[in-house]
């Protein structure tokens, strides 16, 4: 036997050797082939906790209830409007432009589909106009000049059969580019 | 004169005066360094400064400026905060009262002035920067950490904006969060979000998107007021200065103030 000491030797020569942990290493719970895997799983672990923190942390932005104004209401009947105008009365509580034309009513919701701001209905130029970036829609709620690009949306209108009232329903949007004004929802025959 | 000597050196000597200042009488270069070295304000700043480090033609001193217009907006808007309430009963009063009733009405203008100059001191900061070459290699990463930066001044600007809570402010912010819409594959109307869907039910839409996250709602609301308060009083203040900390250290470690390498 030469006097080199090979890494074996080293190892068997360390204090460790006899010691509590080399006794834990001798039973098998954490050897060197093992521990590769107890470090993977630890981390992999470690990985999970954090992503669910993150997840937590994430939904916690999201609340469960909101406080708007309510959604849904009804709006009188069809006779307190008259043809060809638009109205604004239910403008500053609901947001919404109610348009009866010859043929139909129909409800424009009051967001600029721009940058989200109020337009403001000019009747002498006969155009919603936003007063932000200067976005102009027709009547009928279809852009035809400035940054917007698509038509203003339409609430979901219809008449209650009990007292013969309009009900706007703003939680339903019907989008003109997705030929949604069609939708027997987003206008009253008249 | 000889008592005055005296007590110089008893009050010198003593052991309070010790346990503040560490090194005595900073007298040699020795004990210079030491002293810089041993304090927490005066190890920031470097023992040794280059020439064209302190030459305004160069640095134009627009890093300073800003970190010192960043200490101011600290201290002005701590003192806003002792008047004014982020809820949608208050915030407006509050702040007409702050002009009106409490005293030093022009605090609010200094913290409204000195945002507007941070926004410009950091871009002329940049400028510099860029002119001079200083985003090169070793410097490139704490270009990155200065780009973050000024995004967090953008956004405490624009966080800072809605607090008024005026016509201005509701619109501009109504405006600027829906530009959140857009996000790929997080707002509502942003590329990929359509295709995010469980048979016909979009799963992106105003009640769950990246501006909802944003403002609290679908609109602006009180909810928006409060989101805007804590990350304007607290989240990005918080980020900026942790960014701010890197970033000095690491102009002190990439070679000191910008200069010939």
């Amino acid at each position: 036997m030469s006097d080199k000491i090979t890494p074996y030797q080293m190892v068997a020569k360390t204090p460790l050797a006899g010691s509590a942990a080399a006794g834990i290493r001798e039973q098998g719970e954490i050897t060197r082939r093992s521990f590769p895997f107890v470090l993977t799983a630890a981390w992999l672990a470690l990985t999970a906790a954090l992503a669910g923190l993150g997840g937590i942390l994430g939904r916690f932005l999201f609340p469960n209830v909101l406080f708007e104004p309510v959604q849904k209401f009804k709006a009188g009947l069809p006779s307190d409007y008259s043809v060809g105008e638009v109205d604004e009365r239910w403008k500053d509580k609901y947001g919404v432009w109610l348009v009866r034309t010859e043929e139909n009513m129909y409800a424009l919701i009051t967001v600029c589909t721009h940058l989200g701001c109020t337009p403001n209905w000019l009747p002498t130029q006969n155009k919603f106009k936003c007063p932000c970036h200067g976005s102009g829609y027709y009547k009928s709620g279809i852009n035809f000049e400035g940054p917007t690009p698509r038509p203003l949306e339409r609430a979901k209108i219809f008449i209650d059969v009990a007292d013969g009232q309009i009900v706007v329903d703003k939680s339903k949007q019907f989008h003109q580019e997705r030929g949604e004004w069609t939708d027997p929802e987003a206008f009253i025959k008249m | 004169m000889a008592n005055l000597r005296g007590l110089q050196e008893g009050i010198v000597n003593s052991q309070i005066w010790k346990s503040v200042f560490r090194v005595g009488i900073p007298n040699t270069n020795r004990k210079r360094v030491l002293a810089v070295l041993g304090s927490l304000i005066l190890h920031l700043h470097p023992v040794k400064v280059r020439r064209s480090g302190v030459r305004m033609s160069y640095t134009w001193c627009m890093g300073g400026t800003s970190f010192f217009l960043f200490l101011v907006e600290t201290v002005t808007g701590l003192l806003l905060m002792f008047y004014y309430r982020p809820t949608i009963e208050y915030a407006f009063t509050d702040i007409m009262d702050l002009r009106e009733q409490a005293p030093f009405g022009i605090m609010r203008e200094m913290h409204r002035w000195g945002a507007h100059a941070m926004v410009i001191a950091v871009w002329l900061h940049m400028f510099r920067v860029f002119m001079t070459g200083s985003y090169k290699p070793p410097r490139e990463f704490n270009w990155n950490v200065g780009v973050i930066l000024l995004v967090l001044t953008l956004l405490l600007s624009f966080t800072g904006y809605l607090l008024p809570w005026d016509q201005l402010a509701i619109w501009a912010i109504t405006v600027g969060s829906s530009m959140a819409r857009a996000s790929p594959g997080a707002g509502n109307e942003g590329p990929m979000s359509s295709l995010v869907k469980l048979g016909d039910i979009r799963l992106i839409h105003a009640g769950d998107d990246a501006r909802f996250a944003l403002i609290g709602g679908r609109s602006i609301g009180a909810a928006t007021l409060l989101r805007f308060y804590v990350l304007h009083c607290v989240v990005i203040p918080l980020a900026a200065g942790f960014l701010m900390a890197i970033h000095f250290w690491r102009v002190r470690k990439d070679g000191g103030i910008s200069g010939p390498l």
